[in-house]
């Protein structure tokens, strides 16, 4: 029996449409399970904002917010991967000329160390950095598959089951907030300890800091410390110019700092 | 080199490790030759010009060559290759990379069938005249219909026609959206441009051009035959063409940079000064432009002496080959060399031996041409080149 071209087309893609058809019954069978939200029942995430303040006029770069961090989250201590870390920044001036060191020794875990001295430094401070978790996130723009995404509560995460490890997100932070997971091949980063702030408490950094130089809280709540602070103090964010629309706010953000 | 040596400045510490290596310098350089090579035979099967006819289906064999290959880099560079497929089946449409599933499968079906339309009389003879499996292999690919009759070519050929004037906006967006990934990326000020994807797009037709003049002088070589000059000549003209307005580009997005003279522009200077001046200055543009450009006018001006002028255009062919690549590598691995602080630079170290090393992107650079190799064989495109000779 001759087949035609029509008929061997007409057949092939009544295949290929029941194929299609087939995967996308299966798949939203398999994906409806994945609907489900928080697993803790009292949290409403629709009822905060969570919202993140450092004040660069308060850190002493003991390091201990780095160090809790990785405990807490379980980053691994002997990778050059990081949650946060505290830059240092000190100004040397001669005439008119200035130049800025700025370092970050595994990301001030174990402090900082002199190398300059003191009389030839003319302004020196530290300043804390992590994920900015921002709301207009250049991450969760470039990830090809959706697996980084941002909370109704203001927080971008990473669905370790589904991230297929591309680390396109790496290259579109502008802030180096996140890196590669080995463990599972997929991007990771800070959570604002997700697992704890949605249970009421504080992430882990901003309960290691003896000085108060970071703060956690409730945008949405008028009376909350961090909108006190956005009220009163002088603010800013990093990279503004780039309209990623951080909610990470510095208090004291010098005009050096990267 | 220790550790201390490869990074300068400060860079943030997440950055200590580059996250793209060469098997992502190696895809775009892959994808550019494919749509380089389809734009060259849609000079023929578009434009009617007539002395490319001897190179056009060999140029559609070479595209789908190296088609085939172009997933292989992607997929062993994942984290977690066995989920990649997720890109066919939730694409998030606001990354540039979530194209690549569609934009490649639709662009395969097109090659495929350009390629299947015009050897679509050679199968069906082939079919009719051998036994045994190649009998079978034949019919396959005729998909078991043997009409060839002159209304079903004149049909094959008005087909033909249409999916190639499709195909040309599909090769530019196959490659052009590769140019966007970059290009749409604030966070790193040396790939963030609104020019990159048309950079991209006019060094892929240049290296396509320039490996089809390769693959067209070594094919004849290996089959002891003369080469078509009125081909090679214009395929030489249509390099230079594209050379010009690729380094225009190439130099506007330098020169525009220098001009405007941004915040980023210090730690630029210091990559082009430091990190890929060699790269940059020695191979991309006095190698792979600047001398294929001095060659290719001798060529035009120089009136007999083929074989001269076969080896000029050979020569400039080579390093319009490697300066492509070097231009893939600059870009890919030179954004990463400088940190987002805009304050240090770090290096990229390329392995050997490691999933991510020089060997698989060896082995994934060779394999095309094994299996072009197949394809001659199967699908020969041979005689259009003997058409014209006496």
């Amino acid at each position: 029996m001759d087949i035609t071209r029509r008929d061997f087309t007409k057949f092939g893609c009544r295949v290929i449409l029941g194929a299609a058809a087939g995967t996308a019954i299966i798949e939203s069978i398999a994906m409806g399970g994945a609907q489900e939200g928080s697993s803790n029942k009292e949290y409403d995430w629709n009822e905060h904002y969570w919202g993140y303040i450092v004040d660069t006029h308060k850190c002493i770069g003991c390091g201990r917010c780095a160090n809790a961090c990785k405990l807490e989250n379980h980053v691994p201590f002997d990778e050059p991967v990081y949650r946060t870390w505290i830059e240092r920044y000190r100004i040397t001036r001669e005439g008119r000329e200035e130049t800025v060191k700025i370092d970050s020794p595994n990301a001030g875990i174990d402090g900082f160390t002199d190398d300059i001295p003191t009389e030839e430094i003319k302004k020196a401070f530290y300043v804390p950095k992590i994920c900015n978790h921002c709301d207009n996130p250049p991450c969760v723009q470039v990830c090809p598959v959706g697996a980084t995404y941002m909370t109704e509560d203001g927080v971008v995460l990473v669905d370790y089951e589904y991230c297929i490890g591309c680390r396109y997100c790496i290259q579109g932070c502008p802030y180096g907030a996140r890196y590669f997971n080995m463990e599972k091949g997929t991007a990771d980063k800070c959570t604002w300890c997700y697992h704890m702030i949605t249970k009421g408490l504080l992430p882990a950094c901003v309960q290691a800091c003896p000085v108060g130089a970071r703060k956690f809280g409730d945008l949405k709540d008028e009376e909350s410390e961090v909108n006190k602070i956005l009220d009163k103090e002088r603010i800013n964010v990093l990279k503004h110019d780039l309209g990623t629309k951080p909610k990470v706010y510095y208090v004291g953000l010098d005009r050096e700092v990267r | 080199m220790t550790a201390e040596n490869l990074i300068w400045g400060y860079i943030y510490p997440n950055e200590a490790e580059i996250q793209w290596s060469i098997l992502i310098v190696l895809y775009p350089y892959i994808t550019g030759l494919v749509a380089g090579a389809f734009i060259a035979s849609s000079l023929y099967h578009v434009f009617g010009k007539q002395e490319i006819k001897p190179v056009a289906r060999f140029a559609l064999l070479t595209a789908l060559a190296f088609l085939l290959v172009a997933t292989a880099p992607l997929v062993t560079h994942l984290g977690n290759p066995l989920r990649g497929i997720e890109i066919m089946f939730t694409p998030h449409i606001t990354s540039a990379m979530s194209g690549f599933g569609y934009i490649y499968s639709f662009y395969l079906i097109i090659v495929l069938l350009e390629i299947w339309l015009s050897f679509r009389e050679d199968i069906v003879k082939n079919a009719l005249k051998l036994k045994g499996w190649k009998k079978l292999m034949y019919s396959s690919l005729a998909l078991f219909s043997y009409d060839i009759s002159e209304k079903a070519l004149h049909n094959d050929e008005k087909l033909a026609r249409k999916l190639a004037i499709i195909g040309i906006p599909s090769a530019a967006f196959l490659h052009g959206y590769v140019g966007f990934i970059f290009g749409g990326i604030k966070a790193n000020p040396w790939w963030s441009t609104p020019l990159m994807p048309i950079i991209f797009l006019m060094s892929a037709i240049v290296s396509g051009i320039a490996l089809l003049i390769l693959l067209y002088i070594t094919a004849s070589w290996l089959r002891k035959k003369a080469l078509n000059y009125d081909t090679l000549f214009s395929l030489a003209h249509y390099l230079w063409i594209f050379l010009i307005l690729d380094v225009v580009l190439e130099l506007l997005e330098i020169v525009s940079m220098k001009y405007e003279s941004l915040e980023e522009i210090a730690i630029i200077d210091r990559l082009l000064s430091e990190k890929i001046a060699f790269t940059f200055y020695g191979v991309q543009l006095t190698m792979g432009i600047f001398i294929p450009f001095v060659l290719l006018i001798l060529v035009m001006i120089m009136k007999n002496r083929e074989q001269l002028k076969t080896l000029m255009i050979a020569i400039s062919s080579i390093f319009v080959v490697i300066g492509v690549f070097a231009m893939r590598w600059n870009i890919v691995i030179g954004g990463q060399e400088i940190s987002k602080s805009l304050s240090g630079t770090m290096t990229y170290v390329p392995v050997f031996f490691s999933q991510e090393g020089v060997l698989p992107a060896l082995i994934i650079m060779i394999a095309p041409f094994i299996i072009l190799a197949v394809l001659t064989y199967i699908l020969p495109p041979w005689k259009d080149m003997e058409a014209d000779m006496e």
